[in-house]
């Protein structure tokens, strides 16, 4: 049991570095992830874009947060995936009757999502640069953002990681991801929430997304902060949380 | 040193209230070939995940390489490897790759030269670098066994290793499980093809409704054949006609 502990972080590496070969090998998990968010962007930017009242006079640079969110969204959805794969195929049972920490192989997918999504994060926000993205934020307020969207990334692929064990298909594995892609578009990701009927303002301006959108945004462009990004930290903290009870409960279960 | 690589004593097991494993009683020798047979659903996956430490008994004790696979279950995968029902290989990793993965989680020293002598061994080295997904049935369970070998563990478990295999692939791999037990390797493999046992194991266990119900080498399982019927049949008995004798006998009980 000692030496199983012992080469917990040289397991999960491996185990980051098989999927991370997954991912580089898969032109489709590349496309989704990458080339449909800055597709989005493009469009809302050069087409919608102008016929868009935010009250800024850079269209990229409102839009560019809840792009961020909409790739990491439909980025966890391959984890839940490739782990839904995995407990079809067996090679969980090998690993498991390996002596290596049960928990190795179910982190390294967990690491995989939080290092696949800060790649394409970044790609995006090359190509919003590109596009006329232009941020006043110092050192500091980049870690905050980093930091963000490091824990609604976590928080995201723990649910992710409930879904893949859970499923009895492949659809089934990746379908929890929908409505959450559509989050976004209920929030102040895209127009300012002031714009919206009642009933739907209410929900848009109380739901996580629009406070983590606010929260980095307001760190993007140099404003002060305020509430949104302790509203914005709780949400990701106990969604994540939560999620991570429910997935470590489930994957003792099934394994 | 002892004898035995694997020891069970009644062990039991239910899945709700399906009781599968009723006291599983027997003894593997160390070094040499050990099959279970039983229909689909006698409980052969059951006794192997248990004792694989996949899965926790209810009742009994079970022993591989002399650890106890509940309390010990660290040692005792040290000392095994599993080649599961479904091909527990990456089908987008190369062979290579794979070899490389269980190698570095097995934390030896030297992976690649490993990986190489395996991929030599069973006659994977051609197809090295390409992507499992593009590997036959038999290549695919060759490379399998192949990584279920990387750090010589004592004690292999082979369950229902050539379900769904053409028989040309499964011949193919009939001859690399003779050579594991040639060289010293304790196999312990599950079938339900009568044939495979017959060709393969130095001793056969049945496993029929949770229970052993003959263990023998396959010269003594053909005098448990009742010995009328040898009157009018001139062929030696097949393991197939023993083995539904034997059951036949105990349902009429």
């Amino acid at each position: 049991m000692e030496s199983t502990k012992r080469h917990f972080f040289s397991d999960m590496n491996v185990m980051l570095g098989r999927s991370m070969h997954h991912i580089f090998r898969s032109m489709d998990t590349i496309i989704t992830v990458t080339i449909t968010p800055i597709a989005m962007m493009l469009l809302f930017v050069y087409v919608l874009g102008g016929a868009i009242q935010t009250g800024t006079d850079n269209y990229v640079n409102y839009l560019l947060p809840g792009i961020l969110l909409m790739a990491i969204a439909s980025g966890i959805a391959y984890t839940s995936y490739r782990l839904f794969m995995d407990m079809q195929r067996g090679i969980f049972e090998r690993f498991h009757s390996m002596p290596i920490a049960r928990s190795a192989p179910l982190w390294g997918h967990v690491l995989t999502s939080l290092v696949s999504n800060a790649i394409s994060v970044l790609v995006i926000i090359l190509v919003a640069l590109i596009m006329g993205f232009r941020s006043s934020a110092g050192v500091l307020s980049w870690l905050a953002v980093a930091g963000i969207l490091a824990l609604f990334t976590l928080a995201l692929t723990w649910i992710a990681v409930i879904a893949g064990l859970s499923a009895t298909s492949v659809d089934g594995a990746g379908a929890f991801a929908y409505p959450i892609l559509f989050l976004p578009f209920i929030s102040s990701a895209f127009v300012p929430t002031e714009s919206m009927p009642s009933g739907v303002r209410a929900f848009a301006e109380n739901q996580p997304v629009t406070s983590i959108v606010d929260a980095i945004r307001a760190l993007l462009s140099g404003q002060p902060v305020g509430n949104d990004i302790w509203v914005a930290l709780a949400w990701c903290v106990g969604i994540m949380l939560v999620a991570y009870i429910f997935a470590m409960r489930v994957y003792k279960k099934r394994m | 040193m002892q004898n035995q690589a694997i020891q069970v004593n009644g062990l039991q097991k239910s899945y709700e209230k399906i009781h599968v494993l009723k006291g599983v009683d027997f003894e593997v020798k160390k070094g040499s070939i050990f099959a279970l047979l039983g229909s689909n659903g006698a409980g052969k996956t059951t006794i192997v995940k248990i004792l694989t430490t996949l899965l926790k008994q209810d009742g009994g004790t079970a022993a591989v390489n002399g650890f106890d696979v509940a309390s010990k279950p660290g040692d005792v995968r040290q000392s095994i490897s599993l080649t599961g029902q479904f091909a527990a290989v990456d089908e987008i990793l190369t062979g290579r790759e794979n070899l490389i993965m269980i190698a570095k989680l097995r934390h030896l020293k030297n992976p690649r030269p490993v990986a190489d002598d395996l991929l030599n061994r069973f006659g994977l080295t051609d197809a090295a670098d390409r992507r499992v997904s593009t590997y036959s049935g038999g290549m695919r369970r060759r490379l399998d066994i192949a990584m279920s070998l990387v750090g010589k563990p004592q004690v292999i478990f082979l369950d229902e290793l050539t379900t769904g295999l053409d028989p040309e692939a499964r011949v193919e791999v009939w001859k690399t499980v003779k050579e594991l037990a040639n060289n010293g390797t304790t196999v312990f493999l599950t079938t339900q093809y009568l044939e495979e046992a017959e060709q393969l194991a130095d001793r056969i266990a049945i496993l029929h409704e949770g229970k052993i119900i003959a263990n023998g080498t396959l010269a003594e399982l053909k005098k448990l054949f009742p010995p009328a019927k040898v009157e009018y049949i001139e062929k030696q008995p097949s393991l197939e006609e023993i083995f539904l004798a034997i059951i036949g006998k105990k349902e009429e009980k």
